[in-house]
């Protein structure tokens, strides 16, 4: 409990190392838990992104066109190609954790986890094709 | 044919040295033999000055949690082979102090356990003549994954919050909570719930999920905390619904 | 406080997950980069103006950014260690959600006004 910095024989000094900014560097699941954490900003992202969109549509044909060609520039593209990886990888680590998050029972029994996991990819999946359908014509 | 493998270990001694220093030692490499196993040599034939605890030294007691490789293992349950060439770097459990060479202090878990009330909490007890508070296999089931926990602490190593901010109570203390939360014997939910609600408390997680991924009895804490916040949530959802509820 | 805060972060990591990657994936890189046929101004007009796609593109906005604030509020805690300046962090971060909220509930009013 002392933290007087010489040993004296009843009262060892303990050591604290203090944890490095760099923590989150060292090994694979807490790099893998950085970049899941990460990913919040580039669904923010997204959401500026699409505000963009809805703007433009509101604003007419012109706005709209006018858009899609800033949306095509190289850095957007880019920006977009990266916020789309990200934006996968939070919705695959999203849904393999929600087993453990969530334990839900049917008739007594416990659902397993794949079985969770698996209706929440399938619900992805359901709702990706609607969407595209609907905006694809 | 006597084959051998190196152990770099992490040596404090707070009388001569400000901070740990790794030294080497040669220990046989026999298949069955474990981490654990090579420290006894170590202690026993080469340098008995070593500090490092143990007991059961089959994966029941919770003692020897060490970190090895820089991961946090109980060293009686990882075998030297599996290291083979080596070397093998045991160091003391992360993110607790360390009083000497791979002793911890485990003060900071030791209070948190009983901070939770680990323990069957009745609004009023049953008198002994009416006999034991029964219980079915399904209520069992309840709880029983939680139940498991050997407080060997390698989830408090792995936890990155529980790292930066040692005041978070940490994956161990809160699946105990659980665990008597989800008993049916116990009506002590709402006291812990009050205690824990709170940034340090169940809030304080991040799911990381390393807590999961390090406990060697499959107790899952991550899950029982992510599960906890639900209840929190939901409740106190109801609260605001309905203040005057019934509970 | 914090059990609200919560549950927006979880329900927005719900819609952003079932719907970003779409929604991204068609307006991001598909339309742009023209892998896709390019919907008429008029079907989207259409699309996005019905009162249960605003509903739900209203929830997505809303819901995404709680869901940022939350994490993002947390990553500064772990990744940047700056736990001591949570007053300004929180006010940021749940302050930019509430404003982008109500941004995103002006511009889905809009369409098609």
């Amino acid at each position: 409990m002392s933290d007087r910095h010489e040993y004296t024989e009843f009262h060892p000094r303990w050591y604290r190392p203090r944890v490095s900014t760099w923590w989150w560097l060292r090994g694979r699941y807490n790099l893998a838990f950085v970049v899941r954490e990460v990913s919040s900003i580039f669904v923010a992202w997204f959401v500026l992104f699409f505000l963009v969109l809805v703007r433009a549509v509101s604003l007419g044909e012109g706005n709209y066109r006018a858009f899609l060609e800033w949306a095509g520039n190289p850095g957007i593209v880019l920006l977009n190609a990266v916020s789309f990886f990200f934006v996968v990888f939070h919705a695959v680590t999203w849904f393999n954790l929600a087993p453990q998050a969530m334990q839900v029972r049917l008739r007594g029994k416990r659902v397993p986890g794949v079985l969770i996991a698996g209706s929440n990819y399938l619900a992805w999946a359901f709702v990706s094709a609607f969407v595209a359908w609907m905006i694809v014509g | 044919m006597d084959d051998r493998i190196t152990l770099q270990l992490a040596r404090y001694r707070p009388e001569e040295e400000a901070e740990p220093i790794v030294e080497e030692y040669e220990v046989p490499c026999r298949k069955d033999w474990v981490v654990l196993d090579g420290l006894n040599y170590i202690k026993d034939q080469v340098d008995g000055t070593l500090s490092y605890r143990w007991s059961c030294r089959m994966g029941i007691c919770g003692s020897c949690g060490m970190t090895v490789n820089g991961e946090p293992k109980l060293t009686c349950a990882t075998f030297l082979t599996d290291y083979v060439p080596g070397p093998v770097l045991v160091e003391p459990l992360r993110n607790f102090p360390v009083i000497r060479d791979l002793v911890v202090e485990i003060g900071d878990f030791m209070r948190k356990l009983s901070a939770v009330k680990p323990w069957i909490v009745r609004e009023e007890e049953k008198p002994l003549s009416e006999g034991e508070y029964l219980q079915t296999p399904d209520e069992l089931d309840e709880y029983k994954q939680f139940s498991m926990c050997i407080n060997c602490m390698l989830c408090y190593a792995a936890c990155p919050v529980y790292g930066l901010d040692p005041g978070f109570v940490g994956p161990a203390a809160i699946a105990l909570a659980q665990r008597y939360n989800l008993d049916s014997r116990d009506e002590g939910a709402a006291e812990r719930l009050e205690m824990l609600s709170d940034e340090e408390g169940i809030w304080g997680c991040t799911f990381v999920g390393e807590c999961s991924r390090v406990c060697p009895k499959h107790v899952d804490p991550a899950g029982a905390i992510q599960r906890y916040k639900l209840t929190a949530a939901l409740d106190s959802l109801r609260h605001l619904v309905m203040p005057r509820g019934a509970r | 406080m914090e059990p609200l805060l919560w549950m927006l972060f979880s329900a927005g990591g719900v819609f952003a997950a079932l719907f970003i990657p779409v929604l991204l994936a068609l307006f991001g890189l598909a339309f742009p980069l023209g892998w896709l046929p390019v919907p008429s101004h008029a079907q989207l007009v259409a699309v996005f103006g019905h009162p249960l796609s605003r509903v739900v593109m209203f929830f997505l906005c809303t819901l995404s950014l709680f869901h940022w604030a939350h994490r993002f509020r947390y990553t500064l805690y772990d990744g940047l260690q700056v736990k001591h300046l949570n007053g300004p962090i929180n006010l940021f971060c749940y302050g930019v959600a509430i404003a982008g909220s109500v941004v995103a509930g002006y511009l889905l009013i809009q369409i098609g006004a």
